[in-house]
């Protein structure tokens, strides 16, 4: 049983479709790409994975999600745990108005870690996989703000990582970054795939072949293939898949 | 389980505030509702109060209500002409970069937080020295001060919403300044305006440390400029003073009648707002 | 072609003329009312000296004696019991607008709250009159009598009226509260959505979202609306006026009475001119207003510049 499966999910917004029926497995320990043109779904499929969905007004979600063999769409779900277990990275940078490190340490606190020693470790240990520590190291304590676009985003990915979660996901992390900062982050997401389930909304064909191990390909609201990234991208079955990965449709 | 029931706990409070502060204000408006029917009839509202109202005899408060709507139009208006200029101002389009906008900024700040009590008894100095005694002219005065920085104000908002884009559109077809304002942003932001001209009409309307001394009272209908001119809060206050509880009654349904005069004009100008955005180009 | 552009030069020209002319209208205005009413003060100020003007307690402008302080103690005591009563409500009350209510029970209640903003003063002193006074003489005072007599400051010292400094500090926090709200409830809506989702993505519950990331990211906007609604309380006239008894005293609780400033200028204006510089002192008075007013403005803008700094925007 993967970390995450999705079953029969599908959502409308005030009776308009967000994505029709879908049923998927992600595979573990991998990058799971979902490309598609905007609009078509892929952004509110990733929200329904940790229940953000919920703070959309209008948005009804019907089927179930399986996070570790559990519907987390069941009621009395902790909503607290679940989300420790799935990191967020969003499709602009949103650092938190404190401090470098109290971004860092907030998730640790927040789930009961108080020992000063104890946090410093962490904090330091995430910029270092975030690949951020050499260049903060000497001003953590000054607001997150100053960083630059670049460094917010891999600060967020250490954020995430700070409450030690099981799955990534991550909504368009480059949309927002130039080329040089776009590509600290994927090293970044590249580097982390052995250890994370990672999910990767994207709307940029190359940065698919780039990062994926495996793809869902969605076209409005619905989930047209899946597959293997090579074999996706080289041979697809589906026609619209054929005419995205030709450039085509957009 | 701290977290849970802190979450819980905060929730509760939270709820309780918003609760407890619109019920408040609604007892308010029921008070003053079921107070001001009781005493209120058709010659409250039609006729000017007779040679013993105050004490007890017959009339009614026309004069204040009519008092009332010459001050607060006759200062909107007024309040229209500087306001509306000063906000145009504060765009980027005009002076809205410049220094001299963080000074006009800063002043209209101040005036929008002087008390109107002292917009009020300096306005009688003024008169004073000026040989006017207290009279429509005066009030009006008083009031333009209070209604001009709220309406300035609210109106600079309205127009910082209108986009960049759409002035360079108009620009672009080679559009003056002037004509995109005319044409393009006043048309836009027009729905935003009138709401900010209301808003700036019941704060006048409702205003009695203003008009205190600047305007007087009187058992007349308002005649001219140079006459005192009397008014829905003073008749409220006055009327509250007397010892007999006839009177008393009917300073309950003056009040009834200005909380009924403001909600509906805070009420239109929102229905108004949407009726006249019906060209709008974006919502 | 020149004969069609030319009226519209001109009609370009003068517009903006105009508009920059009308825009010096308000630090002239602003200038000429500090100006007059200093000219107006200094009378009262040739014969004492401000200082003891400021801490003289008596009151007796037929013998010429023109103490202020009972009257800044009265301003001050509403003031701040109307702030201590209406700021952690409101605050409250804006948060659970902002981020708990439903979509539903926002578009319902956010114009509803505007609305009552606009609810004329002498409403509210009426509302003040008819139930707030009779509460506190009735069961506030007695209550506090009975029960919290060892509390200086809230134990009534006199046989309580109702007309008080609480009644007023009550009135003056109803009538500023849907102002408060209003403007907390518009700083609380500008927090980016993702910075709340990151922080809800990271585990935290949605109060401690609302904890540690949108009260400090809308502190400014907070402290703000805090400071705005203490300055327009300060300024409030005949809401206060009517509800606080305008006893001219030191008061020693809040069921007290006690004479704001404001009310002192409502109450006299219209009999100052036979009494020599009455008018002087009650031009004063409203400088005093002024200066404060002025003050707050200032030290809220200061505020919200020091703590968006902190926060590094």
């Amino acid at each position: 049983m993967p970390h995450v499966a999705v079953r029969d999910l599908s959502v409308t917004y005030e009776g308009k479709i967000g994505f029709k029926s879908t049923t998927v497995e992600i595979p573990d320990a991998c990058i799971t790409a979902v490309i598609g043109p905007s609009g078509c779904g892929k952004s509110t499929f990733l929200r329904c994975l940790n229940r953000l969905i919920d703070n959309t007004p209008g948005a009804r979600v019907q089927g179930e999600v399986l996070i570790d063999g559990t519907n987390i769409y069941d009621p009395g779900t902790d909503l607290s745990a679940l989300r420790k277990k799935l990191g967020l990275l969003s499709q602009r940078p949103q650092v938190l108005p404190m401090s470098i490190y109290d971004n860092v340490a907030y998730g640790p606190r927040i789930h009961g870690t108080r020992r000063r020693a104890e946090l410093d470790d962490i904090v330091r240990k995430q910029l270092e996989v975030a690949g951020l520590w050499e260049e903060v190291h000497d001003r953590l304590h000054q607001p997150a703000r100053q960083l630059s676009l670049g460094q917010q985003q891999r600060l967020c990915l250490a954020r995430g990582l700070a409450v030690e979660p099981e799955v990534l996901l991550c909504d368009e992390p480059t949309a927002s970054l130039d080329p040089v900062s776009s590509g600290h982050v994927e090293e970044r997401l590249i580097e982390l795939k052995s250890e994370y389930t990672i999910v990767l909304v994207t709307h940029m064909l190359r940065q698919a072949h780039r990062l994926a191990d495996y793809v869902l390909f969605m076209y409005m609201g619905e989930l047209v293939e899946e597959g293997p990234a090579d074999e996706l991208f080289s041979n697809p079955r589906d026609e619209r898949t054929r005419d995205y990965v030709a450039g085509t449709i957009s | 389980m701290r977290r849970r029931l802190e979450e819980v706990g905060f929730r509760t409070l939270m709820l309780m505030a918003l609760l407890s502060v619109v019920g408040a204000l609604m007892l308010l408006i029921m008070v003053v509702a079921i107070n001001g029917a009781r005493a209120l009839n058709w010659e409250m509202v039609s006729q000017v109060p007779t040679g013993g109202y105050y004490l007890a005899g017959g009339g009614g408060v026309l004069n204040a209500i009519t008092g009332s709507l010459a001050l607060a139009v006759t200062a909107t208006v007024v309040a229209i002409l500087f306001a509306l200029p000063v906000a145009l101002f504060l765009q980027s389009d005009y002076g809205g970069r410049t220094r001299f906008a963080v000074v006009v900024r800063t002043y209209l700040d101040l005036l929008w937080g002087i008390p109107p009590i002292v917009y009020g008894a300096f306005g009688f100095t003024l008169m004073l020295y000026m040989g006017l005694r207290a009279s429509l002219l005066g009030g009006v005065i008083a009031l333009t001060f209070v209604e001009l920085p709220i309406m300035a104000r609210a109106m600079e908002e309205v127009l910082r919403t209108i986009p960049r884009a759409l002035k360079e559109a108009s620009y672009a077809l080679g559009a003056t300044r002037w004509e995109t304002m005319r044409w393009v942003v006043l048309r836009q932001a027009m729905p935003g305006l009138v709401t900010a001209v209301l808003l700036a009409f019941g704060q006048g309307i409702g205003n009695a440390a203003a008009v205190l001394f600047t305007a007087g009272y009187t058992d007349n209908l308002p005649r001219s400029l140079f006459e005192p001119v009397a008014s829905l809060p003073l008749a409220v206050f006055f009327q509250l003073g007397t010892p007999f509880p006839e009177v008393q009654e009917r300073a309950y349904a003056s009040a009834l009648i200005l909380l009924v005069i403001v909600l509906v004009i805070s009420i239109k100008s929102r229905l108004l707002g949407r009726l006249l955005s019906k060209h709008n180009v974006l919502d | 072609m020149i004969s069609r552009i030319f009226p519209r030069l001109m009609q370009e020209r003068s517009a903006t003329a105009t508009i920059w002319l009308l825009s010096f209208a308000v630090p002239l205005l602003t200038v000429g009312l500090a100006i007059g009413l200093t000219l107006r003060s200094l009378p009262i100020l040739r014969d004492n000296s401000l200082i003891d003007l400021l801490t003289r307690t008596t009151w007796r402008p037929m013998a010429g004696e023109f103490g202020f302080l009972p009257f800044i103690v009265g301003t001050i005591a509403v003031t701040l019991v109307a702030m201590v009563i209406s700021a952690p409500i409101c605050l409250l009350a804006a948060l659970h607008l902002a981020e708990y209510a439903g979509s539903q029970t926002r578009t319902l209640l956010r114009p509803l709250v505007d609305l009552l903003a606009g609810i004329p003063a002498v409403v509210y002193g009426l509302f003040g009159i008819l139930v707030v006074v009779p509460a506190v003489g009735r069961y506030i005072a007695p209550f506090a009598e009975s029960h919290l007599y060892f509390v200086p400051w809230l134990s009534p010292q006199q046989h309580a009226t109702g007309y008080s400094i609480l009644a007023g500090g009550m009135v003056l926090a109803l009538m500023v509260s849907p102002f408060i709200i209003s403007v907390a409830e518009d700083a609380l809506q500008a927090i980016p959505v993702g910075v709340r989702e990151a922080s809800l993505s990271l585990g935290a519950t949605s109060w401690e979202t609302s904890k540690y990331v949108s009260l400090r990211a809308a502190l400014p906007g907070l402290v703000g609306a805090v400071v705005l609604g203490f300055s327009r309380t300060l300024g409030e006239t005949m809401a206060v006026l009517m509800v606080v008894g305008n006893v001219a005293q030191i008061p020693e609780s809040i069921f007290d009475s006690a004479y704001p400033l404001t009310a002192l200028i409502a109450n006299n204006y219209g009999e100052m001119m036979s009494i020599p510089l009455f008018d002087s002192a009650l031009m004063l008075a409203s400088l005093l207003l002024l200066v404060v007013v002025a003050f707050f403005n200032f030290a809220a803008q200061m505020l919200v510049l020091a703590v968006r700094k902190r926060a590094g925007e």
